[in-house]
């Protein structure tokens, strides 16, 4: 039949249309689309050397460090003083923030229910990391 | 061109990994044990000083625990994947092309790079240190060999401060150092040929560099006669960019206890082919054959012994875990006999070529294009969200017969469940 013959080939002349719109009017967005924002390169600056840990206990509540919260600790960043890092004191890991005074080291705790502790030479500390990026669910 | 080859490695690679995370395990004897909790795979200096050797079966160094205070662990290669896999990033850094040797090392080609070797090995030291937690050690010389000669130098005297570059050296002073190392500790020599160097007269390094390269050929290979170059500092062994893919896949473990049932043998084998399989899609490759053995124990007194091993062609290259898995659980079938305690079982991938380059199958009736799809999809989601979140259920959930790691330590940076706690 001439008829279906003429229908099909009007079909086949139909324009491709690349992408998922054919059906439709193309998006006037279609041009403009960037990256989806990815928050890990938000909070993750040298995968390499940034490790996740979890917060244990409220000793730094007054610094919005919470029980349960997330540490995104990067051990490439300077442990300037006044920065908030995590610290292997006497074989255990701790999230205290950082006091360098006249070749004094203190690890300051953010609650009042919590001492400083003044590093002295009985104490085995190395600075772990720099914590970077606290991540908390309210 | 002069080459400058570089040899950095981690220290103690498996209780590094773990003192990161556990900084209790600082300053005491450690060590970490194989698959099946069986032998010495790794140890801290104050393991080495206990003289615990490597490889040594555990129960041999079981009393230290008690008089000494060594500490042991169950290898965690989730952990030690991920340390490594950061380290070679990091390492990558530093030199225009890197060959990754192994989980802990790697080949780095400074050649015709601006500055001190040395200092960059230092460099290196300071970095990884800093961003990881693991100390290193950087050999360096004119050839892979001479490099990886230097890394020992380098570990092995305190002075250096863990980098070695052979051109620190005059030549009178390379040569009064070769002769007070051991030929044996060349890469490559080993035991067995040290002993054959010796019959010969040749017993330190600087022997094997001035020995007679055509007599090394006829007593032994070209492959030697190739180290001998090297120690003199020609480079013959280039740099491989990629880890050349392997010629076959392995997977055999010990049991937690005893299995005498066919079901139990089903899942473990399946559970293996499930990972060689993967490894197989890793590295882009089909095999031609897989291979199934089980094992009992080795004689014990009223125990009978049985280890037979079967080999199942393919009709076609594949790596579709489902028929891998199929040729395995036949060949299990027909080697299977009741009545054996068996402690083992072990799957093998072999004939292996280039996946690209597999014949289509006219007659399996799988669907190719289909089986590479659902391979690579279970490939994804288990890369992103942990081994097994996708696999089969043939290869068991509750998995009794699985080998205990009584001690593995958390997966602290593979898992959402496993991360340090900070106090």
């Amino acid at each position: 039949m001439p008829l279906a013959v003429a229908a099909n080939t009007a079909l086949r002349l139909l324009p491709l249309c690349a992408g998922r719109a054919a059906a439709g009017f193309p998006s006037p967005a279609a041009d403009h689309i960037d990256q989806r924002l990815d928050l890990t390169e938000y909070l993750v600056l040298h995968p390499e050397a940034t490790f996740f840990l979890r917060v244990k206990g409220d000793s730094m509540t007054g610094a919005g460090i919470h029980h349960g919260d997330l540490l995104i600790v990067d051990r490439s960043l300077e442990a300037a003083s006044g920065r908030v890092v995590v610290a292997a004191l006497n074989g255990e890991l701790t999230v205290k923030r950082l006091q360098r005074s006249r070749g004094r080291i203190t690890l300051r705790a953010e609650n009042p229910a919590y001492p400083d502790i003044a590093v002295n030479d009985g104490h085995d500390l190395q600075i772990w990391g720099v914590v970077a990026h606290v991540v908390h669910t309210p | 061109m002069n080459q400058v080859i570089a040899l950095v490695d981690g220290n103690n690679f498996y209780v590094s990994c773990e003192r990161v995370f556990n900084p209790a395990l600082e300053n005491r004897p450690v060590v970490v044990l194989s698959n099946n909790d069986g032998c010495v795979v790794s140890r801290s200096d104050e393991a080495k000083a206990l003289g615990i050797r490597m490889g040594v079966p555990f129960f041999e160094i079981r009393r230290l625990v008690k008089s000494h205070g060594l500490v042991w662990l169950s290898s965690n290669y989730a952990l030690y994947g991920d340390m490594s896999a950061r380290m070679m990033r990091l390492l990558g850094e530093f030199a225009p092309r890197q060959e990754i040797y192994s989980i802990d090392e790697c080949f780095l080609d400074f050649s015709g790079m601006p500055g001190d070797a040395a200092a960059r090995g230092r460099d290196i030291r300071r970095r990884i240190r800093r961003y990881l937690g693991i100390t290193t050690c950087t050999g360096i010389g004119g050839s892979k060999t001479l490099a990886k000669l230097a890394n020992h130098v380098a570990k092995t005297r305190r002075e250096c401060g863990g980098v070695f570059d052979w051109a620190q050296l005059s030549a009178a002073a390379q040569a009064a150092l070769m002769a007070g190392l051991d030929a044996g500790e060349v890469w490559g020599v080993g035991r067995k040929l040290a002993l054959q160097l010796q019959g010969m007269g040749i017993r330190s390094v600087l022997d094997l560099q001035r020995a007679n390269a055509a007599l090394i050929r006829r007593r032994f290979s070209v492959v030697m006669e190739r180290t001998v170059a090297e120690l003199n500092g020609e480079s013959c062994l280039e740099l491989e960019d990629v880890m050349s893919p392997k010629a076959r896949i392995q997977a055999t473990r010990s049991f937690g206890r005893p299995v005498t049932a066919i079901g139990e043998l089903r899942e473990a084998v399946m559970s293996y082919v499930i990972r060689a399989a993967e490894r197989l899609r890793e590295q882009h490759s089909a095999c031609t054959q897989v291979a199934v053995s089980i094992h009992t124990g080795k004689y014990r007194a009223g125990a009978s012994r049985y280890s037979p091993a079967i080999l199942i062609p393919l009709h076609t290259p594949s790596n579709d875990t489902r028929l891998l898995a199929a040729a395995a659980l036949h060949g299990l079938e027909r080697i299977y006999r009741p009545g054996h305690r068996y402690k083992k079982a072990g799957v093998m991938l072999t004939g292996l070529q280039p996946a690209a380059s597999a014949q289509a199958d006219l007659f399996s009736g799988h669907e190719r294009p289909h089986a590479t799809r659902l391979m690579a999809a279970m490939d994804a989601i288990n890369r992103t969200y942990g081994i097994n979140t996708a696999t089969f259920a043939g290869a068991g959930i509750e998995q009794p017969w699985r080998m205990q790691s009584m001690r593995r330590s958390p997966h602290y940076t593979t898992s959402w469940h496993d991360l340090a706690k900070a106090g």
